[in-house]
């Protein structure tokens, strides 16, 4: 088994009365895509955030690339995000710039003494991967759903991060732009060499990009294993995401 | 474990008194944060000078013309009082005097607390329910630098600038009636105007200008940088950066007119 990157111990979570997180387990290793299943309510972004360092967990251990993220200074948890990029279900993209801006932006900031040459290369290279050169002078406000989850992830992706955090990358779109998402991200983690973990609760995502699919209900943990041996069980929260994607 | 156990609600005086001494124990963080990444390295004066001409000189159309009007309408409303007595030729001191004094640092900072305060606070709060700040926080970009610290040099730096504009204008507003009226020449009107005004008038007006724009910038950027509740969230900060701003400049006005007065 490969290295471990991200190693998470007991983690819980409430803000006030809610109970979000009541002790996760998870580890997710080198090259592995890990997606975490679950109701909308069930904790899964707050788990991303707290990885991300956005969230403080109330207890428990967030080991990412070996370094606890709780612990972390200012300084070393900006270091860390440098390697861990983190794609928000909307895009998150900056709406008073351009797309070429949105991904220029974060290199610029992070690479003192970076040619404008070279960030003109990188940004080219990076939409190319995500297959949008084309919108590089457009503002996000004229992109579509998908576009903007596209460039969301070519934004993380120009920081050429080790792991790569989704939430919801498939959230509102379309089946075919769902499919096309899907593929991103499996290609992203081949030409990458990225470790994920993809929040979501579409079966179809999970069943395509995820190597290992973890169930959360009420802020536990209730299944994990590969997409066959997890949903091989027919109880009744399996159940319920079958009837929710043939809904959908 | 034991945050999974239900924590009993903690004594409070009251909720809203609770929070209020909460809400001023966030700003004098906030504050203190502010200088703290105003002299960290490195300085963003880029992005200061964008801000600059976002808080400046986008504000100059409106704040000309509201100059101009007050100055304007200012020694015509006068003019009957002081004609009574005969002394209409006090009109341009008295004008300067109430222009450089009062009027121009506070109808500055109420106009740029309206355009300035709604729009940086919406800006900001728009930017939080969208996940931007946290987008830029994730992406190792120090938000708070980028984003409030450099706003709020901006307000401080262009406020005091648009109030010696708006003096000038308000002046020239001035001007244009007691010429029309009085016939009196461009140089005798601001030799008489500026007959009484001092050199304690220039530096209490320019330091309200400061406190002014740091207060606009404070408060908008604290309301926005705060915002929650979705779209909802983004009108509230908006709305409240300007009732706030107003209601401290409307303060700080009379602390600052008490303390020149007291020294003069």
């Amino acid at each position: 088994m490969s290295e471990k990157v991200i190693d998470i111990h007991d983690l819980y979570k409430s803000f006030g009365t809610n109970h979000v997180l009541r002790g996760i387990d998870i580890n997710v290793h080198k090259g592995e895509n890990v997606v975490v299943l679950g109701r909308s309510g069930t904790g899964k972004s707050v788990l991303i955030k707290i990885i991300a360092g956005l969230l403080k967990p109330d207890s428990g251990s967030v080991n990412v690339l070996g370094k606890e993220v709780d612990t972390l200074s200012t300084v070393d948890l900006r270091e860390l995000r440098l390697k861990v990029g983190f794609c928000f279900q909307n895009g998150a993209l900056y709406d008073s710039m351009t797309v070429g801006e949105n991904l220029a932006f974060p290199l610029k900031r992070n690479t003192p003494g970076i040619s404008n040459e070279q960030v003109r290369k990188s940004v080219n290279v990076t939409l190319e991967a995500v297959g949008l050169l084309k919108t590089i002078d457009q503002m996000p406000a004229e992109l579509s759903g998908g576009q903007r989850k596209r460039i969301g992830i070519a934004r993380t992706l120009i920081l050429r991060p080790d792991i790569m955090l989704y939430d919801e990358p498939t959230a509102g779109l379309d089946p075919i732009t769902c499919t096309e998402i899907n593929n991103l991200i499996n290609e992203v983690q081949r030409r990458f060499h990225t470790s994920s973990i993809i929040i979501t609760h579409d079966l179809t995502c999970a069943k395509d990009v995820g190597d290992k699919i973890v169930v959360m209900k009420e802020g536990k943990f209730v299944k994990q294993g590969t997409f066959d041996e997890v949903f091989s069980t027919k109880d009744e929260l399996i159940n319920e995401f079958y009837d929710y994607n043939f809904i959908q | 474990m034991d945050s999974n156990i239900e924590q009993p609600e903690k004594p409070v005086i009251s909720k809203g008194i609770d929070g209020f001494f909460k809400d001023i124990f966030n700003i004098v963080l906030f504050i203190g944060r502010i200088f703290k990444e105003a002299f960290k390295r490195p300085v963003e004066i880029r992005e200061v000078i964008r801000q600059c001409y976002q808080v400046g000189y986008k504000s100059l159309a409106l704040i000309t013309m509201t100059g101009f009007i007050t100055g304007l309408v200012f020694t015509k409303q006068s003019r009957p009082s002081l004609s009574e007595f005969g002394a209409t030729s006090w009109l341009p001191s008295l004008i300067a005097i109430a222009v450089i004094r009062a009027l121009a640092p506070l109808v500055t900072a109420l106009i740029c607390a309206g355009k300035v305060g709604s729009s940086i606070g919406a800006e900001l709060a728009s930017m939080r329910v969208t996940e931007q700040i946290d987008a830029m926080e994730v992406s190792a970009i120090n938000p708070f630098k980028f984003l409030v610290t450099t706003r709020v040099m901006a307000t401080t730096i262009s406020i005091p600038i648009l109030v010696g504009y708006t003096g000038l204008v308000g002046l020239l507003g001035s001007f244009l009636d007691i010429h029309l009226n009085e016939q009196t020449s461009f140089t005798s009107f601001f030799q008489e105007a500026f007959k009484n005004i001092y050199f304690l008038d220039f530096i209490t007006t320019g330091v309200k200008a400061v406190v002014f724009g740091f207060t606009i910038g404070v408060v908008s950027c604290y309301q926005g940088y705060h915002a929650t509740q979705g779209t909802q969230g983004v009108g509230k900060a908006a709305n409240i950066s300007v009732v706030i701003s107003m209601f401290l400049i409307f303060i700080e006005e009379i602390f600052i007119v008490q303390i020149a007065n007291s020294i003069r």
